[in-house]
């Protein structure tokens, strides 16, 4: 894990227009990823997580301004044109989406989307596309793959589409996966299968993962290292078993206290008041002060940036929660 | 506390599948989707029953049973000695407004061009709660219950977020004083720390009003957190009902195993021993013969393929449709 | 209690209201302002209207437009644009009387199969095929043949053929609605059908009408309009755009000015029309 980052994001910013007003959709997100890692992009609706996986792969651009400087392999993809960007996309980055059946095109089979892929990003002849598109089926788990690759996707359970999409991304071996809520439309024992097909293959692969999801047990289970994000900002990131065993920022606090486990069964769960702002009118110092417990004067007017406070572990609070025995650790 | 309210007894519903052309002409059968296949449950007065499942197991439709919105094609629900589907309780408008429903979405279940205050009023005028000179009184009130802003009431829906809309929907429901609560994925839609305070607002509630809580939800978290019992559905059929703790901490069946032990824990260093399922939820079109799990299940026997297995007590344990819940326990 | 602040979502970041965001789209403003002077015209056709329209002058047949009669006058002398003006009031009210009551017929109808579908749904279904499969001028004119000629007549025979049409679209938005839960939640609150139907469904469905309403009211001119012409609808000497362009046929090589000045009358109400209609799809969207 002490290689050279292949992915690089430093100071990403998203605006979108709307009616003549700015919305900050992304503001000043930094993180690197290494070669296998799996970093996870956490956050509630609207805190710009999403927004920012598509601005790694300029997808946001044509919806909004991007700002900041986003490296690949040591190659600027934030000014890089259409045209070479598109060598990149599904050669060597690849993403998958929430939705499976709106991502697949429906009047095409799922070994012509496949195979299409390969062509357009590999030498392999006619027939080695073809064994490679089984392959790839199988490799995902696909029971009965040579069958299959004549059927359209709505012949495939959601589960099974997911498996078809993540085949598709997967095709011509790229080394960074972006994973924009894979399997929140899944059930649990699903969620599970893929989850675990997706580290699986990462790990086969070497490949990069960043996953975006809204579920901090899918955090847990699958990430190296996450982001917090909270109002299109970073609020705190670092190692995924500090952040969620010892959590300095009280919204991270706050969302893994709200969620129920390990607390007395009908008993008042723990809760942040109130409701995420609206990017039409963020508050002046920090965006969480009104819900935060311990917010003091200095957080109404000034905005607190991300801080090292431990080696890889950062936060954006003035008053952030005390470290425990086991941080020091 | 052990008064029974509601008793469903042995409910079964099909939904036809619309045949095409080609079907009528080769004399094909017409198929149908069998959503629930024998659903058996009491209800105690002041419990929350927890319902949990995967989508499409049924649980939804049991919801849309009790309040009366689908009509089950065989079967009863007994409320307060009635059978609530038959001809004299039909026409007998206080079912409905004893046994209330709160529904998933929070962005269609109010009507979009009514302020929520008369969202609300309107409610308690159909119903007569209150005489007209006291609906405004009440509608504040009401407000106040559910912890919303008086401002609230001149407000239409889409000037609230989505836990704001689902307190307005928790309001409505209990402006006509219902004994009973269906909530169908309530908080499902939400953001985890919104979820938060709608599920503290239901509880918190519930002790109030004495009311009775079918708990319908994916989230085995939640569910385990709200409810005093629990039932699993698989294939529109009750694979395990018991005691919240006892089934959440000791799970019976198969299902009931690989289903809470797929929950992703929250903490990194527990990753868990899942109990990975083969294959996914068969298609409620061609429900299996036998026990509606055999397919995906570990322990499957020649027996599971053609016997289906009743619900039956477990000693120490809630009740089991499983025919080797015995050997499988003893192993755990 | 933690949960005890809870402030209500911003609401009033748009400071202008939906009718001045409408105004600001020109097509609105343009139909807007053509339907007004319109309804002007046919309210005060005297007030408007330079001569009185059925003054005969036999020494100034046919004349060519000119500062005196700018849209020249009949072969009865007449002055054109006075009769143009006048012929408003019985145009634009068929605009309103040809729609009205197929629009209230339809939308009940609509509204009431498409909540209880079943047997009803099913004989509608045919119905609509059945009067579908014909173009619609050739059945108007099917039923004022049986009924015969003359105005009132011709608003019963379209309102015939034309409820089903609104009752169509209805259905279908209903049915788009039942799909959302406050519908069901009507029905587990108890609420009479009744209610359900008018005040919760028909207010939420009723947008798609009102926009082809305003379409159609432009197509009743019309539909009015060549029936006065076929000499089936206003009979002269009513003064009618239909029965104008009919006078104005025989003479159209030598004065047409007489067929076309009414011919552009019915373009540009129409196309008013059909411009508020574009408009009110915005202006009656609920927000959200």
């Amino acid at each position: 894990m002490t290689d050279h980052p292949i992915l690089e994001v430093e100071n990403l910013c998203t605006t979108f227009s709307r009616g003549g007003t700015d919305l900050p959709a992304v503001r000043d997100v930094s993180f690197a990823l290494c070669k296998g890692q799996v970093q996870g992009l956490v956050g509630e609706s609207g805190s710009g997580k999403s927004v920012t996986l598509r601005s790694i792969l300029g997808l946001a651009r044509h919806y909004g301004e991007v700002r900041g400087s986003v490296r690949w392999q040591g190659q600027e993809l934030t000014t890089m044109s259409e045209r070479q960007l598109r060598k990149i996309r599904g050669r060597e980055i690849a993403m998958i989406f929430q939705e499976p059946m709106t991502s697949l095109n429906p009047l095409l089979t799922v070994g012509t989307q496949l195979t299409e892929t390969l062509k357009a990003h590999t030498d392999l002849g006619r027939r080695a596309r073809r064994d490679r598109a089984i392959e790839m089926l199988d490799h995902v788990g696909i029971p009965a793959a040579a069958s299959r690759l004549g059927e359209y996707p709505h012949q495939f359970s959601g589960g099974m589409r997911q498996r078809v999409m993540i085949a598709i991304a997967l095709a011509a071996s790229p080394k960074l996966l972006l994973a924009d809520e894979p399997t929140t439309a899944l059930d649990v024992t699903i969620q599970a299968q893929i989850l675990d097909l997706i580290l699986k293959l990462a790990d086969e692969m070497s490949m990069g993962v960043v996953l975006v999801t809204h579920d901090l047990g899918v955090v847990a289970q699958t990430c190296d290292t996450v982001s917090v994000m909270y109002a299109g900002r970073v609020v705190e990131q670092g190692d995924v078993r500090q952040v969620l065993q010892t959590p300095r920022h009280p919204y991270t606090e706050g969302l893994m206290r709200s969620v129920p486990q390990d607390v007395p069964p009908r008993t008042q769960l723990y809760s942040v008041p109130g409701t995420p702002p609206s990017l039409f009118s963020l508050p002046e110092g920090c965006a969480f002060a009104p819900r935060c417990q311990a917010a003091g004067p200095a957080c109404q007017t000034a905005r607190p940036t991300l801080q090292d406070i431990a080696p890889g572990r950062q936060t954006a609070c003035f008053h952030p929660l005390p470290a425990t025995q086991e941080d020091a650790a | 506390m052990t008064q029974t309210v509601m008793k469903i007894d042995d409910l079964h519903l099909s939904f036809p599948v619309s045949r095409s052309l080609l079907d009528v002409v080769q004399r094909r059968p017409g198929k149908s989707v069998n959503a629930l296949n024998g659903v058996s449950l009491e209800l105690q007065q002041g419990e929350t029953l927890g319902v949990v499942g995967e989508s499409g197991c049924g649980k939804s439709t049991l919801a849309r049973c009790i309040v009366r919105l689908y009509e089950p094609t065989s079967g009863q629900i007994h409320f307060d000695e009635q059978n609530i589907f038959g001809a004299a309780a039909r026409k007998d408008r206080s079912y409905n407004r004893r046994v209330q429903m709160m529904f998933q979405d929070p962005y269609s279940s109010l009507n979009p061009r009514m302020t929520t205050g008369d969202i609300l009023a309107e409610a308690l005028r159909v119903h007569q709660m209150r005489p007209e000179a006291e609906i405004a009184p009440r509608v504040a009130e009401l407000l106040d219950l559910v912890r919303l802003p008086q401002d609230a009431a001149e407000k239409l829906p889409h000037e609230f977020s989505g836990g704001q809309r689902q307190r307005i929907a928790i309001a409505r429901a209990l402006a006509v004083e219902p004994e009973v609560l269906i909530a169908d994925e309530l908080v499902s839609a939400l953001d985890v720390s919104v979820q938060a305070q709608v599920v503290n607002l239901l509880l918190e509630l519930q002790q109030r009003l004495h009311l009775t809580i079918l708990f319908v939800a994916h989230d085995l978290r939640l569910v385990r957190h709200v409810s005093n019992r629990v039932a699993v559905i698989y294939l529109g059929r009750i694979v395990e009902i018991g005691d919240s703790e006892t089934l959440f901490s000791a799970p019976s069946h198969p299902y009931s195993q690989a289903l809470l032990s797929a929950a992703p824990s929250l903490d990194p260093d527990d990753k868990g021993a899942a109990i990975q399922l083969e294959g996914e939820l068969p298609s409620p079109l061609n429900v299996p013969p036998g026990c509606p799990f055999h397919v995906r299940c570990r322990h499957v026997t020649a027996q599971c393929r053609t016997v289906i297995p009743a619900l039956r007590a477990l000693e120490g344990r809630g009740e089991v449709a499983c025919h080797h819940a015995e050997e499988i326990n003893q192993h755990a | 209690m933690s949960d005890a602040v809870v402030t209500s979502a911003k609401s009033s970041d748009a400071p202008l209201s939906r009718l001045q965001l409408a105004l600001r789209k020109p097509g609105f403003l343009i139909g807007a302002v053509i339907i007004g002077f319109s309804t002007l015209l046919a309210l005060f056709p005297s007030f408007f209207a330079p001569y009185d329209p059925n003054f005969i002058d036999y020494l100034a047949v046919r004349q060519p437009p000119s500062w005196a009669h700018p849209f020249g006058t009949d072969m009865l002398g007449r002055d054109a644009l006075s009769r143009v003006i006048h012929a408003y009031t019985v145009n634009m009210q068929m605009a309103i009387l040809a729609t009205v009551f197929a629009l209230t017929i339809g939308v009940t109808i609509g509204a009431l199969v498409g909540y209880y579908r079943g047997v009803a749904d099913m004989i509608f279904g045919r119905v609509v095929d059945a009067i579908i499969t014909f173009p619609f001028l050739v059945l108007v004119i099917a039923v004022v043949a049986v009924l015969g000629p003359g105005l009132i007549k011709m608003y019963i025979a379209i309102t015939l053929v034309g409820w089903v049409y609104y009752a169509r679209l209805m259905r279908a938005e209903v049915i788009a609605q039942m799909g959302n839960d406050y519908a069901s939640a009507g029905i587990v609150m108890g609420y009479s059908d009744r209610r359900i139907i008018f005040r919760h469904l028909l207010p939420n469905a009723i947008t798609p009408v009102i926009v082809y309403w305003m379409t159609d009211m432009a197509l009743a001119i019309l539909l009015g309009s060549s029936l006065g012409y076929l000499g089936l609808g206003a009979q002269p000497p009513h003064a009618e755009w239909g029965v104008l362009i009919a006078e104005g046929r025989n003479f159209i090589t030598t004065a047409w000015w007489l067929s076309l000045m009414p011919g552009i009358a019915i373009v540009i109400t129409g196309l008013g029309f059909s411009l508020i209609g574009d408009g009110l799809a915005d202006l009656l969207r609920p927000r959200g």
